[in-house]
């Protein structure tokens, strides 16, 4: 029963929130009600983890190794069930989930001042629908989730964004939806196919992924239907060409929204890939490899120019998700264990180092109110601690050994380089830029000489410590990744599983 | 052996304490950055004892399992042997020397501003990823300490955040050093996959079962490695970032860019000797980089005006020749005179930063002159560095080391590179009484003032004695960790090869004097003739690799920037709802709500239609 209140605390905190409001209660019991309901989604995961045994099981693959179910009966006649299960891979993105959702509930302490209910309404459904993503196994109820945590963000981007170059929230927001609705109809359509398949094949409607699992699917159906869910998870990856909306609703997104965006709705991507798109079209996906590579390749050099080029702060840290996100994409689709360990490491410690570099420039525009780098300069000695996080967050961006970025570029790199040693090459090249852009950064809003000497005012106690916090869990992951690895462990042998059977069958054959 | 975790904690509890306390008063961060690195050295010369007394074996301690997965199984693990420990030696000892005058230095320095602790801080820092790179039992744990040691370098280059010139220089040094670091990082790459390890001493012993000598991957393995030291010890092609990164404090320079952290490529280099081994080209290669690097950062040298400049090159210089040592197999040589040249420059780099401040702030060995009369200490601390840099027979240190490395080459058939070197030793003595001449001899331009307290005479003192002949009586526990390799000649030539360098060396001072004490009317009237000032602009320039690398990466690199300030892929597909927009735009014109519109169009359609069925 844990798995349903996992995922129905959001829902009911974010309702809770919004009531509170409607009958008149002060702003700051309606942030402890959220806080304390994202406090308690992490809990629970904590507990999962420290009672859980996430160890290899003795067989790998023959059946999906659920260290928690839960099923009801949903729609009967298509064989649409409410599954929810829980492994070590969806255990470690909801523990993520539910801390990014106390770090954003913290960072809007103050910065949010308006509606306040209805805005913790919005973010807590949104890391509701998160955590259905990461917990729900039957497609239809997947999909479903998926669509579902866009609109609460929708709202989140256009009521309470800022403008940023001209453009009004709305028109990020908008974009932002046309691009995550779109992809998600390709989804959907393809979740349709491969029942259909499925059903013309054995004359019963299912939608559970276990099953369809099994489902053999080959030619060019196959191919259509991979790409189907492929390219709804590149949108939100996002992959190159599909990121345009990501740096607008990254612009112009309130602080915790970005953490959320960030941190968490971009890992629903790399989870979606990892959970189905390989492991339900194998094959294919294997020969789509080298495309899939290419293009995390072409992210890793597009992001990092585009957030070279960029004047406003927070648009630089989302150009540098896109850099950031063409490593997963190369770890995903060489399909060693070694590299998909690396990209659960990856996306942990981006979801930490971007959530802190985020926090920190929404604390600076709170206080300067500009994020353009052209007008900023010097602040190094002028903001008490706050410029230290910074450094030390944007050198965990551009992978210094020690923090959690390191362990997950390497263990990508070293175990992508058995497989594809010319990709990892030039990837490899994409650390030099990612030390360009993001020194550049620490150089246009910290370095330089100051405007002026006086103090804008360092962190509160709130700040200092959430700071402290991201920090800590960086470093700890950097020292000690085995933490995350051995959970995940047996999730991505199964899947090294999926891919790799797949090719030694045709080879057999 | 548990005391060696302590080597490392010590200066990390420094660091951590000094970030989260920078509003300490001075004198504690004082305390507490000196403090730590004194104790590091403390347990490094228990470690000696231990070491002179036990067993002189490797000893393997593993803190923690730091990542495992199947066969990638990286342990927290230190290794000390006799190289480490003569590393630890140097980082330690010098260390906390440097940090002592540190205290000084920083005190005086009133450029600085308040941010004491925050320095203490960064070099503390500094220490702990040093002794875990030469510590690290593998190779990700020396690419931890290889990364930590440039991150730090690049902290303390932009110590002084306030001007634009510091931080580009600092960003500079972290973007060349880390083109570097990828070809290392390559280089691991290729090392895994071969031996599904990087745990060094089982690479070293493994290598060779499975590697032949000139395999085509050793060879490429090898020269990733290189251009991982090549980075860090700024040699040719990635020199460039030297020179700028004396923009941060002086000690920083004594400690990182000369005694410490630039050396580091020559210890990775003797650590894997045995993949260098088997791979002749690549190792030739490490030769003839040193020597061409140790040419050109000399000739560079003479033409530089700023104290710390000339500094600057002639570290680049004395690495070229270890590199040039590397090369010929000659690998005890290059750990000693690794050590000694740590002596001898921390040394000219520390009594450079007394000068400094004695000037206020001045930097130009041209607005120096005639320092030797109020300066003594500093003048004493010159004269001895410089004649060890010179190698100036029998009384110097560097003497003792250096002619090694020109007989190694020799005896080993390395003729050329020997040449070089002894070319090398030529304009060593050249550029460095040059130095010296201008900046202490000649009439008095500024009214120094000069240092004192134990803070600032011990460490100079110290290291003073120590440049002498007596660091050279220093034996290192190196023990059987390096090989040894036969010789081609005997005791006699060895000797004639000594006198011919050390005449060398002394031609070179004379040279200097004839040309650079007193008037100077000679060297002048050759640096006003067009010529002359052309080859003098050339020099100072460092040889034209900053433009050059300026035309061939910054500007490319740059102006795909600007092109892409508008991200074109998405402003492609921001053309759709332009053009939905349109559509609606052309559609909603035919409804104008005009009934002659109307009819004509219903009629035109009509027509058309009725021809269309006539004709099909």
């Amino acid at each position: 029963m844990i798995l349903p209140w996992l995922l129905f605390l959001p829902f009911i905190g974010g309702l809770l929130c919004w009531q509170a409001e409607r009958a008149g209660v002060a702003p700051r019991p309606i942030r402890w009600i959220a806080l304390l309901t994202m406090v308690a989604v992490l809990v629970l995961s904590l507990w999962l983890w420290v009672t859980g045994d996430y160890q290899l099981g003795t067989t790998v693959g023959s059946e999906p190794d659920w260290q928690l179910q839960f099923r009801l009966p949903w729609i009967d006649r298509f064989g649409i069930t409410f599954h929810l299960a829980l492994d070590g891979l969806s255990l470690i993105m909801v523990a993520l989930t539910g801390f990014l959702g106390v770090l954003a509930v913290l960072c809007s302490w103050q910065e949010i001042d308006t509606r306040i209910g209805f805005f913790h309404l919005n973010l807590l459904w949104i890391i509701g629908g998160v955590v259905g993503v990461f917990l729900a196994i039957d497609l239809f109820l997947f999909f479903f989730f998926w669509e579902m945590m866009l609109v609460p963000m929708y709202f989140l981007i256009a009521l309470w964004g800022h403008s940023s170059q001209g453009k009004s929230p709305v028109h990020a927001a908008i974009k932002f939806f046309i691009y995550t609705q779109a992809s998600g109809l390709l989804m959907l359509v393809s979740i349709l196919g491969l029942v259909f398949v499925h059903y013309s094949q054995t004359g019963t409607f299912t939608f559970d992924y276990s099953v369809l699992r099994e489902a053999p699917i080959s030619g060019v159906f196959s191919w259509v239907l991979m790409l189907g869910f492929f390219i709804a998870f590149a949108v939100k990856l996002p992959v190159v060409p599909l990121h345009g909306w990501l740096p607008d609703a990254h612009a112009q997104a309130p602080t915790a929204g970005s953490v959320d965006l960030a941190g968490i709705l971009l890992k629903t991507a790399a989870y979606g890939m990892l959970r189905f798109a390989l492991p339900l079209f194998p094959e294919t996906s294997q020969a789509f490899a080298p495309f899939a590579m290419a293009l995390g390749l072409i992210g890793i050099f597009y992001g990092a120019v585009l957030a070279f080029a960029q004047s406003d702060m927070k648009r630089l840290i989302a150009c540098s998700s896109i850099s950031h996100m063409g490593f997963v994409l190369i770890g995903i689709y060489s399909g060693t264990v070694l590299a998909l360990q690396g990209v659960i490491v990856q996306m942990v410690a981006h979801a930490f180092s971007a959530a802190g570099l985020f926090i920190l420039s929404g604390q600076i525009y709170e206080r300067l109110k500009t994020r353009d780098m052209r007008e900023l300069g010097g602040l190094f000695g002028r903001m008490g601690a706050l410029p230290g996080f910074a450094l030390a967050f944007v050198v965990a961006s551009l992978g210094m050994p020690g923090t959690g970025n390191f362990i997950g570029e390497f263990l990508i790199l070293f175990g992508a380089f058995s497989v594809v040693p010319w990709v990892v090459v030039i990837a490899s090249i994409g650390l030099v830029l990612a030390a360009v852009y993001s020194l550049y950064l620490m150089h246009r809003v910290y370095w330089g000489p100051p405007a002026s000497e006086t103090s804008l005012g360092g962190l509160d106690t709130r700040e200092y410590l959430m700071m402290l916090l991201v920090l800590g869990l960086s470093l700890l992951l950097g020292f000690y990744p085995q933490l995350v690895l051995d959970v995940s462990h047996a999730a991505m042998s199964e899947v090294n599983h999926w891919f790799v059977a797949s090719t030694s069958s045709p080879l057999s054959s | 052996m548990n005391l060696l975790p302590l080597v490392a904690l010590f200066p990390l509890i420094g660091a951590v304490v000094l970030s989260f306390r920078p509003r300490m008063p001075d004198r504690l961060a004082a305390v507490f950055g000196v403090g730590s690195v004194g104790l590091a050295a403390l347990v490094t010369a228990i470690l000696d004892l231990i070491w002179l007394s036990g067993a002189r074996e490797g000893v393997v301690q593993q803190l923690w399992q730091w990542v495992s997965v199947n066969d990638f199984r990286m342990g927290f693990t230190l290794y000390l042997d006799g190289l480490s420990l003569t590393m630890l030696n140097v980082i330690t000892g010098v260390g906390f020397l440097i940090h002592l005058f540190a205290s000084w230095y920083m005190r005086e320095d009133l450029e600085g501003g308040p941010g004491y602790a925050r320095f203490f801080a960064y070099m503390n820092l500094f220490v702990f990823s040093m002794i875990l790179l030469v510590l690290g039992n593998n190779l990700l744990l020396l690419y931890l300490g290889w990364e930590g040691v440039g991150l730090c370098s690049y902290l303390l280059i932009g110590y002084y955040y306030k001007t634009e010139a510091n931080a580009w220089a600092a960003f500079k040094a972290f973007i060349v050093t880390r083109v570097g670091d990828v070809f290392l990082a390559i280089g691991m790459f290729i090392l895994f996959v071969t031996f599904h390890t990087l745990d060094i001493q089982t690479l070293l012993e493994r290598a060779p079962q499975v590697w032949a000598e000139g395999d085509l991957m050793v060879e490429l393995a090898a020269l990733m490695l290189l251009g991982g030291a090549v980075g860090k010890s700024a040699q040719l092609p990635l020199q460039t970032w030297l020179a700028d990164a004396m923009a941060g404090p002086t000690p920083v320079s004594a400690l990182i860019h000369a005694a410490t952290m630039v050396t580091a490529g020559v210890y990775l280099i003797a650590r894997t000797h045995t993949i260098f081994e088997l791979a002749p080209f690549v190792l030739e290669l490490v030769g003839v980089i040193g020597m061409l690097t140790l040419l050109l950062a000399g000739v560079t040298a003479l033409a530089q005006t700023d104290i710390k400049r000339v500094l600057a090159y002639s570290t680049m210089s004395q690495i070229g020749y270890m590199f040039l040592a590397l090369g010929v197999q000659a690998w005890d040589a290059a750990i000693f005179h690794l050590m000694i040249h740590a002596f001898f420059k921390a040394l000219l780099f520390l009594a450079s930063g007394s000068v400094i401040i004695a000037c206020h702030h001045e930097q130009n060995i041209f607005r120096m002159g005639g320092l030797w009369r109020t300066l003594k200490l500093p003048y004493a601390c010159f004269l001895v560095g410089g004649a060890a840099l010179s190698a100036l027979p029998l009384v110097t240190a560097g003497f003792y080391s250096k002619d090694e490395i020109l007989w190694l080459a020799f005896d080993h058939g390395h003729i050329w590179l020997w040449l070089g070197g002894l070319i090398g030793a030529f304009l060593t003595s050249v550029y460095t009484f040059r130095m010296i001449f201008i900046a202490f001899h000649g009439e008095e331009k500024t009214h120094p003032h000069a240092g004192h307290g134990i803070a600032h005479h011990l460490p100079l003192i110290v290291l003073l004695v120590l440049s002498t002949f007596v660091g050279a009586m220093i034996s290192q526990p190196l023990g059987n960790v390096l090989p040894e390799v036969e010789g081609n000649f005997g005791h006699g030539v060895q000797l004639t090869l000594e006198v011919l360098s050390s005449i060398v060396a002394i031609v070179g001072i004379g040279v200097a004097a004839a040309f650079f004490l007193g008037q100077r009317r000679a060297i002048t009237a050759l640096a006003e003739s067009p010529k002359g000032r052309q080859t003098w602009h050339f020099l100072y320039s460092a040889c034209g690799f900053d433009w050059l690398y300026d035309r061939l990466f910054v500007r490319p690199w740059l102006f795909i920037a600007r092109l892409h300030r508008r991200d074109w892929i998405n402003a492609l597909v921001d053309l759709w709802p332009g053009l939905a927009l349109a559509c609606n735009g052309l559609l909603s014109t035919t409804q104008s709500g005009r009934l002659r519109w109307y009819a004509g169009v219903f009629i035109a359609g009509g027509t058309l239609m009725l021809a269309t069925l006539m004709l099909g």
